[in-house]
């Protein structure tokens, strides 16, 4: 990995005198290593092999918040690259950065490229667009919760595969049998606020918080302690203490677990495609989101996690219109195509899902298309259209330690989520008064 | 009367003491007025807009439950890393000087933990407490016992208080032997003539001849344990369960670097300064006194 960019570094130096006379050069930061990481390259390469105007040049700056940071700071010192990728608990954040980002929307018109706000998911885009309909940033990386399951985990335990999981009520009666059938690991989870609370509000269509979850206004509060997810949490909080449900940490370290076929069912990322199939030993199969029927008759759509790619302020306008020729490639229907069936994140355009269909993947990879169905199936709501709140990052590691006094029992969900919110009401006041 | 060696101009003592005041200076005196002028504003991210609270950092801080908790975590963090890490640097001192043959092997191997980084101690402390390859974690289940540190909030103080201990056990334990070796041998063979036993010879006369060496590490770990232990959370545990481990540095950095909430993050960094302000006063003007130079 490292060789390779230190070779992309070496040709990139050798190259650019003679290049810079006629190229435009575009900074482009991202958050991706690995297979990610070698996707996005490709990408660029074609982008830059199929025009020879522009230039544009990756460069890996770490993990989401690394990243977020280092544009920041880049900023602060005039050094700021075009294009930051940032993930969306960032969002709010580049949202009041007024002065510091270029909409997306904007750039486009300017740059005269192709694009057409329609083609994007409504669900995708809604989380980067104003209530006016402008979109600030590109989505590029999106992807929404699902169930995996290990068909062998359940077999073992005397469980049938194909047994109907689409309620937390059916869960918990297979969490039960999983447990009677000497399964250790029946569920485990990564992601937990995202999965537990933030989808698990858009998906029962009851509010996370205030003001449409934040887009209405600054002055929004968390609503994370209404009966719904308490009810939610106070099952998982049994399903814990049972030994039914295993915690294993804030972020994906649940996917190792999975990965190793230790667990019989796990909540995660759609985008955890990749590393399951390349990974699993064991049959696994792909389900939606479980909901509770006892709340709602029918769920609603989830919603994204996953980053999207900033425009900053502060450079020349022929370098811009590299910069929207490079998001128009980006968004065209092949790309994205290769990119949803490559990593398991969406496809962020309706065509690229008609691509991708038509092509057969769906048939030969079963269950890809499940994340798709689950996020556009309906049109979002206000609870549903995602989350607009500012200091996300912190609130979220609020909302990890009181979940965390959850399932050790030391607090009721409800202690916990009261908890959570006035704690996180105080961080949104001390954000809404720095952007004033 | 007292011979004394004065410099003849100003010029030279200035230049010989420049590089001092010089670092002090860009890497102390400066960032820390910057931390003190920043904690009287809430600024926004990007440095766009700053607005000014006067002392509303501190008092969102100090009204904030959770933040006077975590004076109570550093306390008990910094009190059992400096106690981990002093009393066995001390005991395996004692022992590696009673050594006549090979004592410079064993020195050597004590040394190594203290080339480790904390981030990179961290990581192996934490491979050995995985819950689920853990070589330990797994002893410890054929034992019956089941480790685990992300839900249990003592374990997961006592596994990054090892894991900050351990490196600067290698630290401490140099000071002490350097300590021991200068101990005029004929105090002790006096006292052994005398009948006193190892042990009555420890506390009587080796002792007292440390103190200056166990003051100075004394201040020097306590100084490490709020600082520097910073990488061995952020790999370990991230602050939690709970907020387990969240000590005051860990929230500076987490506050600042991840929230973005610069002034809060610098109010932390002043009351931090003055924290350490006042427990190195402390030491200096109480515990010096029982030290016998």
């Amino acid at each position: 990995m490292n060789k390779h960019i230190l070779g992309a570094l070496a040709v990139s130096t050798a190259l650019s005198p003679v290049m810079a006379m006629a190229q435009t050069e575009v900074q482009f930061w991202h958050a991706f290593t690995g297979r990610l990481g070698e996707l996005v390259k490709a990408q660029v390469e074609e982008f830059n092999a199929s025009q020879s105007e522009y230039v544009i040049v990756e460069s890996h700056k770490g993990n989401y918040s690394e990243t977020l940071n280092a544009g920041i700071a880049a900023f602060r010192a005039g050094e700021q690259p075009h294009i930051l990728m940032v993930f969306e608990v960032g969002t709010a954040t580049m949202m009041s950065a007024e002065g510091a980002i270029k909409p997306v929307h904007q750039v486009m018109a300017e740059s005269g490229a192709s694009f057409d706000p329609d083609a994007y998911i409504g669900s995708v885009k809604g989380y980067y667009t104003t209530t006016d309909g402008d979109m600030l940033s590109l989505p590029f990386n999106s992807s929404t919760p699902v169930l995996w399951v290990n068909r062998d985990a359940m077999q073992a335990a005397g469980v049938d595969p194909d047994t109907d999981l689409s309620t937390w009520e059916k869960v918990g009666d297979v969490l039960d049998q999983l447990k009677a059938g000497g399964e250790e690991c029946p569920l485990v989870t990564a992601w937990q606020s995202w999965i537990h609370l933030e989808n698990f509000s858009a998906y029962h269509d009851v509010p996370f918080a205030s003001q449409d979850n934040g887009f209405a206004g600054l002055d929004t509060e968390l609503m994370l302690n209404s009966p719904a997810q308490v009810a939610h949490l106070t099952a998982m909080g049994d399903w814990a203490k049972d030994g039914k449900f295993i915690y294993t940490g804030r972020r994906n370290e649940g996917g190792a677990n999975f990965r190793a076929g230790e667990c019989a069912l796990f909540t995660e990322s759609s985008a955890g495609y990749a590393g399951i199939s390349s990974e699993a030993e064991f049959e696994f199969d792909v389900r939606p989101l479980p909901y509770w029927e006892a709340l709602t008759a029918e769920p609603q759509n989830t919603i994204i996690g996953g980053a999207s790619l900033w425009v900053m302020e502060g450079h020349e306008a022929d370098e811009y219109k590299g910069v929207g020729e490079f998001l128009s490639f980006l968004s065209s229907a092949n790309v994205q195509a290769d990119w949803h069936q490559n990593t398991g994140y969406l496809p962020i355009t309706a065509e690229a899902g008609v691509v991708t269909r038509d092509s057969g993947f769906y048939d030969s990879n079963p269950g890809t298309d499940i994340a798709v169905i689950q996020m556009t199936a309906k049109e979002p709501t206000a609870n549903s259209k995602g989350l607009r709140l500012g200091s996300f990052d912190q609130i979220r590691g609020i909302i990890d330690e009181e979940l965390e006094a959850v399932w050790s029992g030391d607090k009721t969900a409800q202690e916990a989520m009261d908890s959570a919110k006035e704690r996180g009401d105080s961080l949104l006041r001390r954000f809404e008064s720095a952007n004033q | 009367m007292e011979k004394r060696v004065t410099f003849r101009g100003w010029l030279l003592p200035l230049v010989l003491i420049a590089p001092q005041v010089i670092i002090s200076a860009v890497f102390f005196f400066y960032p820390a007025a910057q931390a003190i002028w920043q904690s009287l504003f809430i600024p926004d991210p990007f440095g766009l807009s700053s607005q000014f609270v006067g002392l509303g950092n501190f008092e969102f801080l100090l009204s904030d439950k959770f933040y006077r908790a975590s004076f109570l975590t550093t306390a008990i963090f910094s009190t059992l890393v400096t106690l981990c890490s002093m009393i066995p640097a001390l005991f395996l001192a004692v022992i590696a000087d009673r050594l006549i043959k090979g004592s410079g092997a064993y020195r050597t191997l004590l040394i190594w933990p203290y080339a480790v980084a904390p981030a990179v101690a961290g990581v192996l402390w934490l491979f050995m407490f995985n819950t689920r390859v853990g070589v330990i974690s797994w002893y410890l289940s054929q034992l019956g016992y089941e480790w685990n540190h992300v839900l249990n909030g003592t374990e997961a103080m006592g596994l990054v208080v090892v894991a900050s201990a351990w490196g600067r056990i290698s630290y401490n334990f140099l000071f002490f032997f350097a300590a021991l070796q200068s101990v005029p041998r004929s105090v002790i063979e006096a006292a052994a003539i005398d009948g006193a036993h190892f042990w009555r010879r420890f506390f009587t006369i080796v002792l007292p001849l440390l103190s200056p060496t166990a003051f100075f590490l004394l201040v020097v770990n306590v100084v490490y344990s709020f600082f520097e232990t910073f990488g061995v959370i952020h790999t370990i545990t991230g602050g939690g369960p709970q907020q387990a481990t969240t000590i005051l540095v860990y929230k500076v950095f987490s506050d600042g670097f991840v929230g973005q909430d610069l002034g809060s993050s610098s109010a932390q960094s002043v009351i931090l300064l003055i924290v350490v302000g006042l427990l190195t006063v402390i030491q200096f003007k109480y515990v010096e006194k029982r030290v016998h130079y």
